[in-house]
């Protein structure tokens, strides 16, 4: 098998055999974005250039160095490496330091390869809101790959990556695992550092794996983990080897079926196949029961009032001034400097960003921050305490990731409201602050993967791994292997 | 619910030029979106007090020690235009 068709955790074992060379991966992984991404697109740079700070010889002297690259999703930033958001007011900006998770992945002997495409600043479901245009999905490229991580998702289907970063505000990257048929986990707020994340919802954002199966999930993670000084919302909870979690046992676990998250919407396939993955885990001793997350039905409209309002908020510094793009208008409307704020922005941002500034605008402006902003985050109070009082009945809470499989390119861009419904069901995750984890439960009659949605409690991600390890092991899925 | 001067309105105050398109487009779209989001005003909140940070962190401090940091220049090198390592913008105040 080819090199980049392997896991990480094959490869390592490989290389601590002195089999495999490290550079040879880097070489492996080049020559599959050379063969397939002129149809994929889930990268929007890639630099070869650097060497791997490590050989044999650094593995050997560093137990435990992991020197095996990662594809990065384009709003990590990377020191002296463009990094745009996939946004024309980005173009250029080359930012003068390493976001932590990269210092992190670097301590490791490991290194960033290549950034690979989003959604504008994660604003959307698609990654069809790109400056770049959009990926496709490696298992149907009239497909969309999901988003905002469609790029990381859709490289590491592709075997165009053995395993990327993302990051994940209402399911970013919960979706496209789903849609692309890859692993991928949001961590408890707070779990990973946000420092060099371009920010998009500071109280939502997450940055975490996307990988082929959990064994890669729970090694990245680990990696990646840890309180930061630098960002003063990563907590101070310890890390653990979450290799230590993939436990293949659930006797005796009770997993929760939320009944507002199997609703009339849900395609029937996808129906099917989480009722077959929730039999997967009975037989193997898990207890399921029924629960309710009564507020539920508030979640996408809560989400869409916080997460533009903190969007707003963050995207004010793309003001033509420190860095980015800047523009004056061919005659002057206001003023010099009100007419280079608005000339830049109407340039520099798309339809969708434009979009959610807005709407973000207008629930903290005056006269509506009451009725809007403030209700939303009371209404965010109850969601939360659903949760709280459902993990006093159980361990893990199991839903499908999305409500269907991919959906066509260009069948949802002129709908923001239908767009914004595909994430009814990972959206809760982000405003509890709760762990979550997406895999592969299988697939449509078309050939679409369909994704299996896992929940714990804050900074229970060993549960996350147990429950989902033991159901990976007991099925086929992760070992699927796409042919482009 | 939403006109179209509202809409004008709020783009000003977002520091965003809009084309007449773009404002008749936004308007439809901010309407039906506001109108979903509506949906809202039927819980009851009244006894609940807002979640800004789903953690129990508070006040997180450290001590007031000077360590290294960007230099002037690493910060002023993306500028889009500096002058003497500052930033350089259009003229505010006559």
């Amino acid at each position: 098998m080819p090199l980049n068709e392997s896991t990480a955790h094959e490869l390592l074992g490989g290389i601590l055999k002195k089999e495999i060379q490290p550079q040879k991966i880097i070489s492996s992984v080049l020559e599959g974005i050379h063969k397939t991404d002129s149809q994929v697109k889930a990268y929007v740079r890639v630099d070869d250039n650097t060497p791997l700070q490590s050989s044999a010889d650094f593995v050997n002297d560093n137990k435990g160095a992991i020197p095996i690259p990662v594809a990065i999703k384009d709003n990590i930033c990377i020191h002296s490496h463009e990094t745009t958001c996939a946004s024309h007011i980005l173009k250029g900006f080359k930012p003068p330091y390493n976001a932590t998770v990269i210092e992190k992945l670097l301590n490791k002997g490991s290194r960033p390869l290549g950034q690979t495409n989003m959604d504008e600043f994660a604003f959307g479901s698609s990654t069809e809101t790109s400056c770049y245009g959009p990926t496709h999905n490696p298992w149907n490229l009239s497909c969309v790959p999901g988003g905002s991580s469609g790029g990381s998702a859709a490289a590491v289907a592709a075997h165009e990556a053995i395993w990327a970063l993302g990051s994940d505000t209402g399911g970013s990257i919960r979706q496209p695992a789903s849609f692309c048929g890859v692993v991928g986990l949001k961590p408890t707020y707070g779990r990973v550092s946000r420092f060099g994340l371009i920010a998009f919802a500071s109280s939502l954002d997450q940055i975490g794996p996307i990988t082929k199966d959990m064994t890669d999930c729970a090694l990245l993670l680990t990696i990646i983990s840890g309180k930061d000084p630098k960002d003063s919302t990563s907590v101070d909870h310890p890390v653990c080897d979450y290799t230590q979690s993939l436990i293949e046992d659930v006797k005796g676990l009770t997993i929760g079926i939320p009944k507002e998250y199997f609703i009339d919407g849900i395609d029937p396939e996808v129906q099917t196949a989480v009722q077959e993955a929730i039999q997967v885990l009975k037989k193997k001793g898990a207890v399921f029961q029924e629960i309710s997350l009564p507020h539920t039905e508030y979640c996408v409209a809560t989400y869409y009032i916080i997460a533009t309002a903190e969007a707003s908020s963050n995207l004010a510094r793309f003001d033509a001034v420190q860095y980015g793009l800047r523009r004056q208008p061919k005659q002057t409307r206001l003023n010099l400097l009100i007419d280079m704020y608005e000339q830049t922005r109407f340039e520099g941002f798309g339809n969708e960003a434009k979009r959610r500034i807005m709407l973000g605008t207008y629930s903290l402006s005056s006269g509506y921050y009451d009725a809007y902003y403030l209700r939303g985050q009371k209404v965010r109070t109850l969601i939360k305490q659903d949760f709280d009082r459902a993990f006093k009945e159980c361990d893990a809470i199991i839903t499908p990731t999305c409500p269907t499989p991919a959906f066509k390119l260009n069948e949802k861009v002129n709908d923001p409201l239908a767009m914004y419904l595909s994430d009814i069901l990972t959206i809760s995750a982000n405003l509890s602050g709760i762990p979550a984890l997406s895999l592969p439960c299988g697939f449509s009659k078309d050939g679409l993967p369909i994704g299996l949605q896992i929940m714990a409690k804050p900074f229970d991600e060993e549960m996350l791994f147990r429950v989902g390890y033991t159901y990976e092991q007991a099925t086929p899925w992760h070992k699927q292997r796409i042919k482009l | 619910m939403i006109s179209k001067q509202q809409v004008q309105y709020i783009a000003h105050l977002a520091r965003i030029h809009l084309n007449e398109d773009q404002t008749e487009r936004f308007t439809k779209d901010l309407e039906s979106i506001l109108d979903y989001i509506g949906k809202l005003e039927k819980v009851d909140v009244s006894q609940i007090s807002p979640t800004s940070h789903v953690l129990s962190l508070k006040n997180v401090y450290r001590q007031d020690d000077i360590t290294p940091s960007l230099s002037q220049k690493e910060a002023t090198a993306m500028a889009v235009a500096k002058q003497d390592g500052n930033f350089k913008v259009p003229l505010i105040i006559e």
